[in-house]
């Protein structure tokens, strides 16, 4: 009897899991028709295009996150992964290495960088904080051994794919990496929805205790995670280093916090266990709407970009609050 | 012997003993201290000096970490501190009166700890993670500094406003009295009092807390605002010392090398204790490790690798997982640990 009811509930009301992911997609809509009305020219299809190509190595920095995140974990060695990846493949081009071999070499870095934090994560069991903070300072100290200096790409595999554009039809066009970053989010949300590897991250997440009890490989569930968003970041960095055609050292600074911005705008509990890939694709967007309407609006100064990112954050901890809290849920 | 061995400031001294070591043999000079003018120099005398805004910062800190909390939003607060100090000053008409300094002081440490009673409000009245409750301000803290000082690096011309970071006070800087005078006083009232005691209760069960009849809340609430205070003082400091705001650059990364500082000085982050003797220390440490990197000659590309270095291994040693995984008697192999552990650092 319950239960049918619970079906019927079920199927007249939003899950409740939902509510966070349609409260950022909603606020996109928002902002995009808000944008309509008070810009000319702002309402195009080419706009949303833009924030996909302008954001294509945050929005693949951020899908790594995400995996990290619903893990309850947290990896603060993303930005420094995609400088040090930008750094290594304008200095690699440089000495005359082929354009591929590059992009594979950072790679496998970049996991491995990841593999290595998840194996000191479990095995030592020292918090992910700490220990991400030591790849943050590896990472950003490796980049300033090889140069200090900028260091341009002219290579021609990488200034081809820069300078592409696949059209879409109409006058719509995208770059390769933006592409590319749309494949990653395809990929991840089939392994996080459909695979073991994905259940086992939301069961981790969950209850890192259950889940042992459970029988679940905890221990290579975690690792991957790191791995995976290692993995990512250095595949974020060969896009910034498409984006910019440059390695720098400073590149990227505090890009880890945009990608966990971007998470938690979401709907993504920092907690772990409950979240959608969706959710970060569309905070990636609502963070590039933002940047984009404060250009247009032209007189506001680039820190307002970072005061709105936080008023953002907030509204949306603030929702999570309140939808999640349940019995918990404590009045401000 | 066993029982040293045990002690868990053991590894912290250990660390700190060998760097200052490796001073001893790298560097002329580097325990000597001079008096010039009625004032103290050195190495030493550096550390302590330059690592000040550090330690204020870390001491707020581990108090925040003891109710199982962190303070991300801390090296905003300093820019902000700084920014909104100065901005106050360069308006006065005399850079150099004392009220308008104190005043431009005093308006910058309420607003630290209004942005800490912000912190603490998120925690504890709304019940939000504190680490992403201090994002909120670590985010749009920068972006606040940066519209104080409407994008600029305000420079003063204050002569009192300069002795906070760079002045000398009875033959010492006067950021070493500063920072011994907080740390007196929060030794005193978390360690003699029951303050201490009820934040650790806090920590280890906020609820449990709560039953017991202490008011958790209120705990948290002071707690955050303690280290918005603290951050505030270390913001002055650093503004004051290069008598600029720069609200992009001020205290960045600060937080993390707190939040270092205290994990070194064995406080766990999981809260439920805390050792401000360690935090000291682990700050010291990480102090020490900078002017090293500097006074041997590294390049200073490669800080940022030492760092690595240290951290990971002063990490590891801490880890009774490790300690239980890599040697699997506890009393001799330890010994043989400390060995490696310095080539690996002299020759990086």
């Amino acid at each position: 009897m319950t239960s049918i009811t619970g079906l019927l509930d079920r199927r007249r009301t939003i899950p409740q899991k939902y509510i966070p992911v349609l409260v950022t997609a909603g606020l996109f809509v928002a902002m995009f028709v808000t944008g309509g009305i008070r810009y000319e020219n702002f309402a195009t299809g080419q706009i949303i295009l833009n924030v996909f190509i302008d954001n294509a190595f945050l929005l693949v920095v951020a899908v790594g996150m995400t995996f990290v995140i619903l893990t309850g974990g947290i990896d603060l060695s993303v930005g420094s992964v995609v400088a040090l990846a930008t750094m290594l493949s304008a200095s690699l081009l440089k000495d005359g290495w082929p354009a591929y071999a590059v992009m594979v070499l950072v790679l496998v870095i970049g996991g491995v960088l990841g593999l290595a934090m998840g194996a000191i994560i479990h095995y030592f069991e020292i918090q992910p904080f700490i220990v991400t903070l030591a790849g943050m300072f590896l990472a950003r100290g490796l980049c300033y051994t090889i140069s200090t200096e900028s260091i341009p790409i002219d290579n021609p595999t990488f200034t081809d794919i820069a300078q592409t554009r696949v059209n879409l039809g109409g006058d719509l066009s995208v770059s390769p990496s933006a592409v590319i970053a749309v494949v990653v989010v395809v990929i991840a949300a089939y392994v996080l929805h459909y695979t073991r590897l994905g259940r086992n991250v939301y069961a981790t997440g969950g209850s890192e205790q259950s889940a042992l009890l459970m029988g679940l490989p905890v221990a290579r569930t975690k690792i991957a995670v790191y791995t995976i968003s290692g993995f990512c970041s250095a595949l974020g960095g060969l896009l910034f280093a498409f984006y910019s055609l440059s390695g720098y050292g400073l590149s990227a600074v505090g890009m880890e916090l945009d990608a966990i911005a971007a998470v938690v705008i979401g709907g993504t509990l920092l907690t772990g266990g409950s979240g959608f890939l969706i959710g970060t694709v569309l905070g990636v967007l609502v963070l590039g709407l933002i940047q984009t309407i404060i250009s247009f609006e032209g007189t506001l100064s680039s820190w307002w970009t970072r005061i709105f990112i936080g008023m953002l954050l907030f509204v949306f901890i603030l929702l999570q609050r309140v939808f999640s809290g349940g019995s918990r849920r404590r009045t401000p | 012997m066993n029982r040293i061995l045990k002690h868990r400031l053991f590894w912290p001294v250990v660390v700190l003993v060998a760097l200052l070591l490796l001073n001893l043999v790298f560097t002329d000079g580097f325990f000597r201290i001079q008096m010039k003018e009625g004032h103290l120099y050195g190495s030493l005398i550096d550390i302590f000096r330059f690592g000040a805004p550090l330690i204020l910062v870390a001491t707020g800190m581990t108090l925040v970490i003891a109710t199982s909390g962190i303070d991300l939003s801390v090296g905003s607060v300093v820019a902000i501190a700084g920014a909104l100090a100065c901005m106050q000053i360069s308006d006065l008409s005399d850079q150099n009166s004392v009220t308008g300094v104190l005043s431009a002081v005093g308006i910058a440490l309420v607003l630290s700890v209004v942005l800490g009673l912000w912190n603490g409000f998120l925690v504890a009245g709304i019940g939000i993670q504190p680490i992403i409750a201090t994002l909120i301000l670590m985010v749009a803290g920068r972006g606040l500094a940066q519209l104080i000082t409407d994008g600029q690096i305000t420079t003063v011309q204050s002569s009192s406003y300069k002795l906070i970071g760079g002045g000398y006070w009875l033959t010492l800087p006067f950021g070493i009295i500063i920072v011994a005078v907080v740390l007196a006083l929060t030794a005193f009232l978390t360690r003699r009092l029951a303050l201490g005691l009820l934040i650790e209760s806090v920590g280890g069960n906020a609820e449990a807390s709560r039953l017991a009849g202490i008011s958790a809340r209120g705990v948290l609430i002071m707690v955050y605002a303690f280290c918005g205070l603290c951050a505030g003082i270390a913001g002055l400091m650093i503004s004051s010392n290069v008598s600029s705001a720069d609200g992009n650059n001020a205290g960045l990364w600060i937080e993390l090398d707190a939040i270092l500082a205290v994990v070194i000085g064995g406080t766990p982050l999981s809260g439920g204790r805390f050792s401000l003797s360690g935090t000291v220390l682990g700050a010291l440490i990480i102090q020490t490790l900078t002017t090293t990197i500097y006074s041997i000659g590294v390049p200073p590309e490669t800080t940022l690798l030492f760092k690595a270095l240290v951290v990971t291994i002063v990490c590891l040693i801490q880890s009774p997982a490790f300690r239980s995984k890599v040697f699997h008697r506890r009393r001799r192999p330890v010994a043989a640990s400390a060995a490696p552990e310095e080539k690996v650092r002299v020759s990086a």
